[in-house]
């Protein structure tokens, strides 16, 4: 019920609070009237044909940085 | 696909696993709750128990929306459905759900009920205007991830002054029932992984209360293996260096104060309702969310005079024990013999987030 998956933003209709996103060659038309800012490009956490976030991709990076470094620890 | 395939790499998830290895004591059990069904199923899907030092096991969890709403709620929407110039609609997830004597939302749509399944609550309302004489009730579902899109659409009906939309709303609420099971000490906890898209929503200090106050530990966890593996291992440093604070391990979707455009839409459409009757739980005070009284016309209960009625459990079904992670599915009677995805009798075998399922669909060794 909670699930929700990354998806990129290819497009914005920001007067209707729409977007069509992507994710793995399929584009969808979803709702982004929950975000404060959305802008092509993004990568947003879609839910229920919602956008519930922007994926904060700075700190993405510092979560795959550090795995990086558990990997060469090991 | 970017941000999903990066967290799934196995040598990283060897490399962690390891790491968790060397962080535990051997003098001693590790018992973390996992609240959420999507983490139960990532922990399955991904053989992470399997990864895990022998002391350490993982405790699922109520986190499934649906098998914590009791019977009596959905057998009140089969009686509704039934109702000619009805259309309820509903995630496809409570379809099989079992209500009272064996029937389900599948079962009376078989015999003709007009119930159908949507993707998004937007698809009820694109229903309703598509079907002026028919009157389309939204059969919602969901904790805080599920809240905010709910709340959306009933402010789009209102704006559009739709007279046939209304919601049925089941929405609870994640702290409560964290802080419940926490103060039934039924179970022993060491630590708790907290929920991943709920917390987007309502941000991780929403668990600062329940931390302190039961002095527990709880990170809050993507649901990617690499989420689950790094969250157990800050965990684990947690418990060993006497501490309790919430940490949030998932911090590209989930911030201290969460999503607030979705707070301020949650609040502005509903209030908190003053009790709710959780399956597993029992009635939980300030758990569970209603639509206030200005939007009451959009209020199905309100509309159609909706009641729930008592449904006793089926025999042997032991949904409740393991909903408050008291008892494993493998400890049912019923798991995996009388009950099966194919053939539910309890909640915890139907969601795809129940840990019966899980335990069905990765783990039915474990029953040896």
């Amino acid at each position: 019920m909670c699930l929700a998956v990354p998806a990129r933003v290819v497009s914005l209709d920001t007067p209707a609070d729409m977007a069509v996103v992507e994710l793995d060659g399929i584009r969808k038309e979803v709702s982004t009237v929950l975000l404060d800012e959305v802008r092509i490009g993004d990568y947003v956490l879609l839910h229920v044909g919602f956008a519930l976030e922007t994926i904060d991709t700075d700190e993405a990076e510092k979560t795959l940085a550090m795995f990086a470094r558990m990997r060469a620890d090991a | 696909m970017k941000y999903v395939d990066e967290f799934r790499d196995g040598t990283t998830a060897r490399a962690m696993a390891e790491a968790i290895r060397a962080e535990a004591a051997t003098d001693r059990e590790y018992r973390l709750m996992e609240f959420c069904g999507g983490h139960t199923h990532a922990i399955f899907r991904y053989g992470i128990q399997d990864l895990m030092p022998a002391n350490l096991r993982f405790v699922h969890g109520p986190g499934c929306p649906v098998c914590v709403l009791p019977a009596g709620r959905i057998e009140a929407a089969i009686r509704l459905a039934e109702n000619e110039d009805i259309t309820l609609c509903t995630y496809a997830d409570l379809m099989r759900v079992p209500a009272g004597k064996q029937d389900s939302l599948f079962k009376a749509k078989a015999r003709g009920a007009d119930i159908r399944m949507i993707y998004s609550a937007t698809d009820a309302l694109g229903i309703a205007q598509a079907n002026p004489d028919r009157q389309v009730v939204f059969f919602a579902i969901g904790f805080e991830t599920t809240t905010p899109p709910t709340a959306a659409v009933l402010k789009i009906a209102r704006a559009l002054e739709l007279p046939n939309f209304s919601v049925y709303c089941n929405h609870v609420q994640t702290p409560p029932a964290m802080a419940h099971i926490l103060d039934a000490g039924e179970t022993q906890i060491d630590g708790i992984l907290g929920p991943s898209h709920v917390s987007t929503v309502i941000g991780s200090r929403a668990y600062a209360g329940c931390c302190k106050q039961y002095k527990t530990p709880i990170v809050i966890a993507g649901f990617e293996p690499l989420d689950v593996l790094a969250s157990t291992l800050m965990l684990l440093r947690q418990i060993n260096a006497g501490r309790h604070a919430v940490e949030n391990q998932y911090t590209r979707v989930v911030s201290e104060t969460g999503n607030q455009k979705a707070q301020a839409l949650m609040h502005e459409v509903f209030e908190q309702r003053p009790l709710f009757e959780w399956r597993g739980l029992g009635s939980l005070p300030n758990s569970a969310v209603q639509i206030r009284d200005a939007n009451a016309a959009f209020d199905a209960e309100k509309r159609f005079a909706m009641q729930e009625s008592e449904i006793d459990e089926v025999r042997g079904c032991i949904c409740p024990a393991v909903l408050r992670g008291v008892s494993s599915p493998v400890e049912c009677k019923l798991f995996a013999t009388a009950c099966t995805p194919e053939d539910p009798k309890g909640a915890c075998m139907v969601s795809s987030e129940g840990a019966c399922a899980a335990y069905y669909s990765y783990g039915r060794r474990l029953a040896a």
